[in-house]
């Protein structure tokens, strides 16, 4: 296997094989979400307690819980990119940080937006608001580290160190509905239960978990390419793709 | 389809601007992030693109001046 991966620690190779990925992330997360956001909008039956506006959770869970996977998936690229110096794992990371900021905001926003006719109001500081909120503090200061510092190297040490001290969040996150006492709801699908919807509403919310998933893949695509050529810009190869693409 | 019209559909059973603020908002956020991510390529290219014309400009300036030096 290290052979076979061996070849992608080379930027140039990586950057290739990013662009040869990103059209069918692109196109194959387009169509799923919104295959899953009309079916669940629009077809899914009403649920018995809370009427329409559980359709919320239509993108809500799904923006939560990948908010998580990305925050994780980050982690990993910054522990690699720690361990075996790997500058393109730096760079991964660094092109997920954004990603998950921005859906960690979408999980609180409609969250929020879910529980004002659910609960009687916009915020509670319980325990899953509040480490969702600590989530998206880490994202931004993940974010931030990346950019404080000119030397990319410097930078990505820094932010790798907070993104590994924040991993403790999301266990946190995950067992908060169980541990305390909450609003919130105890988590809909699990692996070990029988989910707690039937599956007229569970099958749009997989296909959108899906939709968000493949989502995630070509914004990071995107972002990655980006980062690889903005530390690789004295390079020839990326002379030569900027000469290019100017013609 | 599970609603009976289309103003049955944007009603939402009465909970019609907390469904569509978050449907909202979220479509707003997820297309900004994609919109910037995309054009953060091009602002990039152009960076890069300025600054090689910058490195051609002193080279010839350089070139320039070596042929103007008094020689000793």
């Amino acid at each position: 296997m290290w052979k076979w991966l061996h070849p992608y620690a080379k930027p140039e190779r990586s950057y290739q094989l990013a662009s040869t990925l990103l059209p069918w992330f692109a196109v194959s997360s387009i169509i799923t979400l919104l295959i899953g956001t009309v079916w669940g909008l629009a077809f899914a039956p009403v649920d018995y307690q809370q009427g329409e506006s559980y359709r919320i959770i239509f993108i809500h869970v799904p923006a939560a819980t990948l908010a998580m996977s990305a925050y994780m998936a980050m982690a990993t690229a910054a522990l690699v990119a720690m361990v075996w110096q790997l500058k393109l794992a730096d760079a991964a990371a660094a092109a997920i940080a954004p990603v998950g900021a921005v859906l960690t905001a979408v999980a609180l926003i409609t969250g929020s937006a879910w529980g004002k006719p659910m609960w009687g109001t916009w915020w509670i500081w319980d325990a899953r608001l509040t480490t969702e909120l600590i989530l998206l503090f880490l994202y931004l200061g993940i974010i931030a580290l990346h950019h404080s510092f000119e030397d990319k190297v410097l930078a990505g040490r820094a932010a790798g160190i907070l993104t590994l001290v924040g991993v403790i969040n999301i266990p946190i996150i995950k067992y908060s509905v169980e541990w305390w006492n909450t609003l919130h709801q105890g988590a809909t699908i699990s692996k070990l239960d029988k989910p707690s919807m039937p599956i007229e509403m569970l099958a749009p919310l997989l296909i959108n978990i899906l939709g968000f998933g493949l989502m995630i893949g070509a914004l990071t695509l995107v972002r990655f390419r980006n980062e690889v050529i903005d530390r690789n810009s004295m390079r020839p190869w990326v002379r030569d793709l900027v000469a290019q693409e100017s013609k | 389809m599970h609603f009976e019209s289309l103003s049955d559909f944007f009603a939402m059973g009465g909970y019609a601007f907390y469904v569509w603020l978050s449907y909202g908002v979220t479509f707003v956020l997820l297309v900004g992030l994609t919109i910037v991510s995309v054009r953060g390529r091009r602002n990039l290219f152009n960076q890069i693109r300025s600054k090689q014309v910058r490195e051609q400009k002193l080279k010839e300036y350089r070139k320039g001046n070596e042929n103007n030096e008094p020689k000793a």
